[in-house]
């Protein structure tokens, strides 16, 4: 690391004293270079053994890495706390503009600990930090208005990121999510709660300084390398086209789109809801992250008269990916995009996780169906499939939780489930609600063994369709590959790469960035090995055990892309998979 | 020749301009760069580009009273930092805030129309046009 990179500041905030300080930690960054591998360690370190997620005790890591703000792409923050979704490893990454704005104002992570009494929201600009009042946006539900009226009373525009809540994080809905540049999120396992229960509304953090070069021949080769690659290469101009929206059709067509809490694999009119009819018919703009040329993000213009005066309309600009479809639109079996985009945005307003808010209504539908729930739980809705209306009134009472069913719908599939039944299908992997990909075995397997139950974690779903589609694996085989993509994973993300730029970002030239920007790691895939060794100990230490995993029932009854999924071998699966991780024997 | 924004509609924010020109001098981050992507007040309305036009009469070479800012042949200004005096008329006089501040040395950072940014900018937002 070069010695001046301010990378290796720490900036720690204690929301209870409202204080702030910096500490030095070259080796830190050295040893772990930022993103995951430094917040592991962080929280190893900050986050108490058995804390309560809702309580002070939960420290919240924010951390980017050495490429951020010098090659393109190293555009995401990591966040790590204690999940209260999963009470255990809470790791979120979000793209926007807070990895640059972070850097920018000269750090490499921070660190907040603690709970203030009243709202307030954090200002960090550079050096300075303020704890400002956020009473009179305690209570706002609305994301965006919360984003709007930041905007307006801070300072440096263009060189910021506003990171916020909504209603979910205030009323402690376990997926609510932190809401960053109106449109990107840290989505997953819940740290929208842990916002709320710190009583800490939002972040805005800027900084514009400038950062050193060793070798600027050599760093302006390789930036150009990196560039070009990426807006000549075929997968990004996909991801600028339609977005991650394209894939509904063809993963519809292999039978791989979970549809109606996946009683199914297919939707019948899958066209309604695909990248090419949002694209078409409501795509208003597209936008990116602060340094990627790419701008997957994709922004659709929904125009919705009032129905008390005439020609009286409004226009709502709703942020749309493949996630969003599946959960809130195939697997409610919502195939209209006007009705979609009416969900997203709603979801969106209260600053909820969409997938684990999709998953949760997809079983309370079947559960309703089923007679598990009556309309007195339901407070007199009617979930049916494809009634986006009943839907959307849902969400709203997921937000007020005026009784015990909705309680536990803010509490996700796997809590509503243990109280009401219906755990057959309550699609849970790790207590995280599913992503949309029924391709096959290893995408389920993926998010049973990755460290956060995502889709992203080790790509599964790739390996299905790439490999097991054509040859059968053995467990062993299976798990060593997804733990081998899972680790180098953990170096992307220790370097805050977006997943997308990883077709560029190869072991090569991931080894030559970090040569030029001064670090000196000997092997890179078993540094990653060991970040991800370290998630692990981190989940164990708080009870985390594959061997207590439950396998959702419902994705061996539905048939997937390459068939039938077999039980047994997902069992084997996870069995080698502990005694690779962990050390334990089978 | 001059830096022209052609049509701010195309741009998606992605700031590669800004790290463009910041490279350009040798260096990366924010602090020195001339040029910058702004939302509009909000993503969902798209994105300002704030850079120097080229003005044919210069309101800040005007209003320099050192004549620090000369006007350059084909708009905009040459700077002479030796006269300087930091006094921040030339960022005053800017309508369209394209005069940027160099807190360090107390001096204003306006782009000299190098055209080096244009490669960095996938979109079409940017081009290099003849006075």
């Amino acid at each position: 690391m070069h010695p001046s990179d301010p990378l290796k500041n720490i900036l720690y905030v204690d929301l209870t004293e409202k204080e702030f300080w910096v500490e030095e930690k070259p080796e830190l960054f050295q040893n772990y270079l930022g993103g995951t591998g430094v917040a592991i360690k962080l929280l190893l370190e900050e986050c108490p053994q058995g804390c309560d997620p809702l309580s002070k005790d939960n420290p919240i890591i924010l951390a980017v890495g050495p490429l951020t703000g010098l090659y393109p792409f190293a555009s995401k923050t990591v966040a790590m706390f204690k999940s209260p979704h999963t009470g255990n490893l809470g790791e979120s990454h979000c793209g926007g503009r807070n990895a640059i704005a972070l850097r920018m104002a000269g750090y490499g992570a921070v660190v907040i600990k603690g709970a203030s009494e009243t709202p307030i929201y954090l200002a960090i600009h550079g050096d300075k930090v303020y704890f400002r009042d956020a009473s009179a946006l305690w209570g706002m539900q609305n994301s965006f208005t919360v984003g709007r009226i930041i905007r307006e009373n801070e300072p440096n525009a263009g060189f910021r990121s506003i990171m916020r809540i909504g209603g979910a994080g205030e009323k402690l809905v376990s997926y609510a999510c932190v809401t960053s540049e109106t449109y990107r999120h840290f989505g997953r396992l819940g740290l929208g709660a842990v916002f709320g229960s710190k009583k800490l509304k939002a972040i805005v953090i800027s900084g514009r300084r400038s950062l050193p070069i060793k070798d600027k021949r050599e760093y302006c080769r390789l930036y150009d390398e990196i560039y070009h690659k990426a807006i000549e290469s075929e997968v990004m101009k996909k991801y600028h086209d339609l977005g991650t929206a394209e894939n509904i059709m063809p993963l519809n067509k292999l039978g791989a789109l979970p549809t109606r809490n996946l009683l199914y694999s297919q939707l019948e009119d899958a066209e309604g809801i695909s990248g090419e009819t949002l694209a078409s018919q409501y795509l208003g703009r597209r936008l990116a992250c602060s340094h990627c040329p790419i701008g997957c993000i994709h922004i659709a213009a929904l125009r919705e008269p009032y129905e008390d005066e005439a020609y009286f309309y409004k226009t709502t600009m709703i942020s749309y990916d493949y996630e969003l479809i599946y959960s809130l639109g195939s697997m409610l079996g919502v195939s209209n995009a006007h009705d979609l985009l009416r969900l997203i945005d709603k979801v969106e307003t209260y600053a909820m996780d969409a997938m684990s808010a999709g998953v949760t209504l997809a079983w309370a539908t079947e559960a309703q169906r089923q007679g598990l729930i009556s309309e007195r739980e339901t407070n007199g809705l009617k979930l049916e499939w494809g009634e986006a209306e009943e839907y959307i009134k849902a969400i709203d009472l997921i937000i007020k939780q005026p009784n015990e069913f909705y309680q536990a719908l803010a509490r996700g599939v796997e809590y509503a489930s243990t109280k009401y039944g219906g755990g057959e299908y309550a699609l849970s992997f790790g207590g995280n609600e599913m992503p949309g990909y029924h391709t096959g075995p290893a995408a389920h397997i993926g998010f049973l063994i990755g460290a956060r139950h995502s889709h992203l974690d080790n790509a599964g779903y790739s390996i299905d369709q790439k490999t097991l589609i054509e040859k059968q694996l053995s467990p062993e085989e299976l798990v060593e590959k997804l733990i081998e993509e899972e680790s180098w994973r953990q170096i992307l993300s220790s370097l805050v790469v977006c997943f997308f730029a990883r077709g560029v970002y190869q072991p090569r030239v991931v080894e030559e960035t970090l040569r030029v920007t001064g670090f000196n790691i000997d092997d890179p895939k078993k540094l990653g090995r060991e970040i991800l060794e370290e998630k692990y100990r981190f989940k164990t230490r708080e009870g985390f055990n594959l061997r207590n995993l439950s396998i959702p029932k419902r994705i061996l009854e539905t048939s997937s892309a390459i068939g039938e999924i077999d039980g047994e071998y997902i069992r084997r699966s996870i069995e080698y998979a502990e005694e690779t991780l962990i050390g334990v024997k089978g | 020749m001059r830096l022209a924004v052609v049509d701010t509609d195309r741009c998606i924010g992605c700031q590669s301009c800004m790290f463009a020109c910041t490279r350009r001098q040798g260096e990366t981050g924010f602090a020195h760069s001339r040029i910058n992507v702004r939302s509009k007040g909000g993503m969902e309305r798209g994105f300002i580009v704030v850079v120097c036009r080229a003005c044919r009469d210069p309101p800040c070479s005007k209003v320099c009273p050192t004549d620090a800012l000369k006007p350059r042949d084909g708009g905009g200004v040459i700077f002479d930092s030796d006269r300087c005096i930091g006094c921040r008329n030339c960022q005053n006089a800017c309508p369209i805030g394209a005069v940027f501040w160099n807190e360090e040395i107390n001096k204003p950072m306006i782009c000299i129309h190098c055209g080096y940014c244009i490669n960095y900018c996938p979109h079409g937002v940017l081009t290099m046009e003849e006075t």
